[in-house]
């Protein structure tokens, strides 16, 4: 076996044995999974609670009625009261809140008043501005006396939603979901990064031990400081790759597991559901076909789910967070060599945590525009390029682009690999002051 | 027959010379002392010889032959400042270094059995090293790095942090080693050891090499003819003393004994010299006081550096 991968072996073994490893690898994937239940319990948890809202017209009744009310919102129309009666005792009344409608309100916009004693929230105000706005369109439209409007409006009206469909190159169609790219945009954006800066420090934390502890002096009798510095990294690599694919088996697991509850009859559904009637069918709503229509938001989510293209997805990921990885790597234990313990590293780590934050600031923008100028250039910056690219990937890149981004990536990481390795072979063997980066500049042309 | 040589090694830091035109001729089978002041050279030079670092110019020759990358399977090193991963198994660290000193997996296995039996450390094996106090750890180190049997072994102050059974256990282990063929150098500040086990030595100084040969050929060269003599009961000298063929530098009286410290002049043996005395008194004991190490190396730095500062 030789030296290197004896090396790799006892980093990834020590690493992968420890108790904190196991943990967060089981652990990750629920936190990953508790951020979409999480927010989707908070609103169906949010307005369980019935809210009375007292409706007071001045003067007229023209709106009595019209607010419908739901499961947690109830209108009561009061007539015969004025707003300063109960203005003041509404609460002990039971009521959430007044709403006050002047008569102005067909013409001047803001004559209504929803008055509470606590910010209401937003699904409410849109639930009576609706209505409101309705009732108030049709009373306006009334006044032109068109024949048979009732029927004429249920006739034109339409509800759309907007499927798109990636067609790719070999002509296969699939129904996509911007919502869905940009969740996993997101997550793998926000995975690179993090996984760059905890596996990075790890190395470092590494140099710095062996540093410390003074055992480099000892092994470096035996293989070359390069050896030392590439099977950490490596190492630690495998066990990134380790957490990452048992991360994705987690997950895909606790996602199958949540389909089956969640959406019992999945088999029954297409995967691609494009039927040729959808292209030539009458824009009527109701003729559309029956599946699509009736598919319901979890279903949809899942079969875009099913939709991506998964091994793109993940292969890219895995290539962009090993160079990405390996490019900054390389620097964490460049700067742990420099240094006698991890406190000093503050200094040099900025060089490192700005391209990598400027890289999420503009992966967050890639989100929204994944075609942005500021998104490709950044893609394609080695620096940022892991994290900017990865957001964009799931929207889909044209292959030359992902090909001149691996390119620089690779290129970048030999340049640094190699200057990181000169400043290391010296940096470990030094104890005592910090050192300059006028002196590490130095280092890089000492002989060996 | 030499293990290792260098020829006019210089290695310049940023901001000083660390070593300056330095040869050494390490016969093959001796104890080799690199001795020095702080700060000298010497972990310069040591780490040279381990290819750690390489130097700016000059040759280095490993049993004749220039010296090869591979060539550190043959080199055992115990450095000053040493250490092991604190949260790893005593045991597979010990795998695990003895692998990258190019042992296989099985062949480590079997001579670390050995060394642990001898030592009697088995029950350390799965212990992690910073459970093991500062003398257990020196301990496995040394086995370490003695472990894959190598020619040439280099020892830093490799007895600092034992107790004195544990020095005289691991004196014996180097001598046995030099008997089975192993060449040592062994750097130290104690001179008592040097003195003790080895037969060569060097001095660095500055960067330079102010003193080297056998070391008893160096202590004759510094003897400086000092005899003590030990009389029971009281004598007098004096008339032999008025000879001028040996001066009393010392005289003094303990426990109804006298002790004197005597020179002896050029052409005076020690014969002679026994002769004149057994005649002043009850003869106790006879001894040349060879010069220590010790006084060897603070006369020879001090020498050296007043010499440099009047440069």
């Amino acid at each position: 076996m030789s030296k290197i991968s004896i090396i790799i072996k006892r980093e990834y073994l020590a690493r992968v044995r420890k108790r904190s490893f196991i943990i967060m690898t089981l652990i990750a994937p629920l936190l990953l999974a508790a951020m979409f239940v999480v927010p989707v319990w908070i609103m169906t948890q949010e307005d369980t609670d019935l809210k009375k809202i007292a409706v007071i017209e001045e003067g007229t009744q023209i709106f009595n009625g019209i607010i419908p009310n739901t499961q947690y919102l109830k209108f009561e129309y009061l007539q015969n009261t004025s707003l300063d009666e109960i203005k003041n005792n509404f609460t002990d009344l039971g009521y959430y809140g007044i709403l006050f409608i002047s008569p102005k309100i067909t013409y001047i916009p803001n004559a209504v008043q929803l008055i509470s004693t606590k910010q209401p929230p937003l699904e409410t105000t849109m639930h009576i501005t609706n209505a409101l706005e309705k009732e108030i369109e049709r009373l306006k439209l009334e006044t032109y006396n068109i024949k048979d409007l009732d029927q004429i409006l249920k006739e034109i009206d339409t509800q759309i939603k907007l499927q798109t469909i990636k067609i790719t190159e070999d002509g296969t169609e699939k129904e996509t979901s911007t919502g869905i790219a940009m969740g996993i945009a997101y997550i793998s954006g926000l995975l690179i990064y993090m996984l760059t800066f905890i596996f990075g420090a790890q190395v470092m934390r590494g140099v710095i031990e062996e540093k410390t502890s003074r055992i480099v002096e000892v092994i470096i009798s035996s293989v070359k400081p390069f050896q030392l510095m590439m099977g950490k990294i490596i190492g630690i690599a495998l066990v990134g790759l380790t957490q990452f694919f048992c991360w994705v088996i987690i997950t895909f697991a606790i996602l199958s597991v949540a389909q089956s509850i969640l959406v019992p009859d999945m088999e029954s559904i297409p995967q691609s559901p494009v039927p040729e009637n959808i292209m030539s069918s009458s824009p009527v709503a109701n003729t559309q076909p029956a599946e699509i229509q009736e598919l319901s938001e979890v279903q949809q989510i899942f079969n875009n789910l099913g939709s991506q293209n998964w091994a793109v997805i993940i292969g890219s990921f895995i290539f962009f967070f090993l160079g990405g990885y390996l490019l900054y790597a390389s620097l964490f234990a460049a700067i742990g060599s420099a240094v006698d313990n991890e406190t000093d590293t503050q200094q040099f780590m900025m060089p490192i945590t700005i391209p990598l934050l400027l890289a999420l600031f503009v992966a967050m923008g890639a989100f929204q525009n994944p075609e942005s100028s500021v998104a490709f250039w950044f893609s394609l910056i080695p620096l940022t390029s892991p994290v900017v690219m990865m957001a964009r990937i799931p929207f889909g890149v044209p292959g030359w682009q992902i090909g001149i981004s691996i390119l620089l990536l690779i290129l970048t990481f030999l340049g640094t690999t190699w200057m990181a390795a000169k400043i290391y072979r010296t940096g470990i063997l030094l104890y005592g002051k910090k050192p300059t980066y006028k002196e590490m500049w130095k280092w890089l042309r000492y002989k060996i | 027959m030499e293990i290792f040589n260098a020829r006019d090694v210089v290695k310049q830091f940023s901001n000083h010379l660390a070593l300056d035109n330095v040869s050494i001729t390490v016969p093959e089978g001796s104890i080799f002392g690199l001795l020095g002041p702080n700060g000298a050279g010497k972990t310069t030079l040591i780490r040279i010889i381990n290819q750690i670092t390489a130097p700016d110019s000059g040759t280095l020759l490993f049993k004749g032959k220039k010296l090869h990358p591979n060539d550190i399977y043959e080199i055992g090193y115990l450095p000053e400042e040493r250490g092991l991963y604190r949260k790893m198994k005593v045991g597979e660290q010990a795998l695990y270094l003895a692998q990258l000193k190019g042992l296989s997996k099985k062949n480590a296995l079997k001579k670390l059995k050995y060394w642990f039996e001898k030592f009697e450390i088995q029950p350390w094996w799965d212990k992690k090293v910073e459970e093991l106090s500062k003398g257990m750890q020196q301990k496995v180190q040394f086995i370490i790095t003695i472990l894959h049997e190598p020619k040439l072994l280099i020892f830093d102050e490799p007895f600092s942090g034992f107790d004195p059974i544990n020095v005289k256990i691991l004196k014996e282990e180097v001598l046995a080693l030099q008997k089975k063929g192993a060449t040592i150098i062994f750097s130290t500040h104690d001179m008592g050891s040097v003195e003790e086990l080895c037969n060569h030595i060097t001095l660095i100084n500055r960067a330079k090499i102010i003193l080297e040969g056998p070391i008893d050929e160096i202590r004759k060269t510094y003897a400086t003819h000092e005899y003590e003599v030990v009389f029971d009961g009281e004598v007098n000298l004096l008339t032999a003393t008025l000879s001028s063929r040996y001066k009393i530098i010392e005289h003094t009286k303990h426990n109804g004994q006298s002790i004197v410290r005597i020179k002896l002049m050029n052409d005076f043996s020690t014969n002679d010299l026994m002769k004149s005395l057994l005649s002043a008194g009850t003869l106790k004991s006879f001894n040349e006081l060879v010069p220590k190490m010790n006084e060897i190396f603070i006369n020879v730095v001090g020498e050296a550096n007043s010499e440099d500062n009047k440069e």
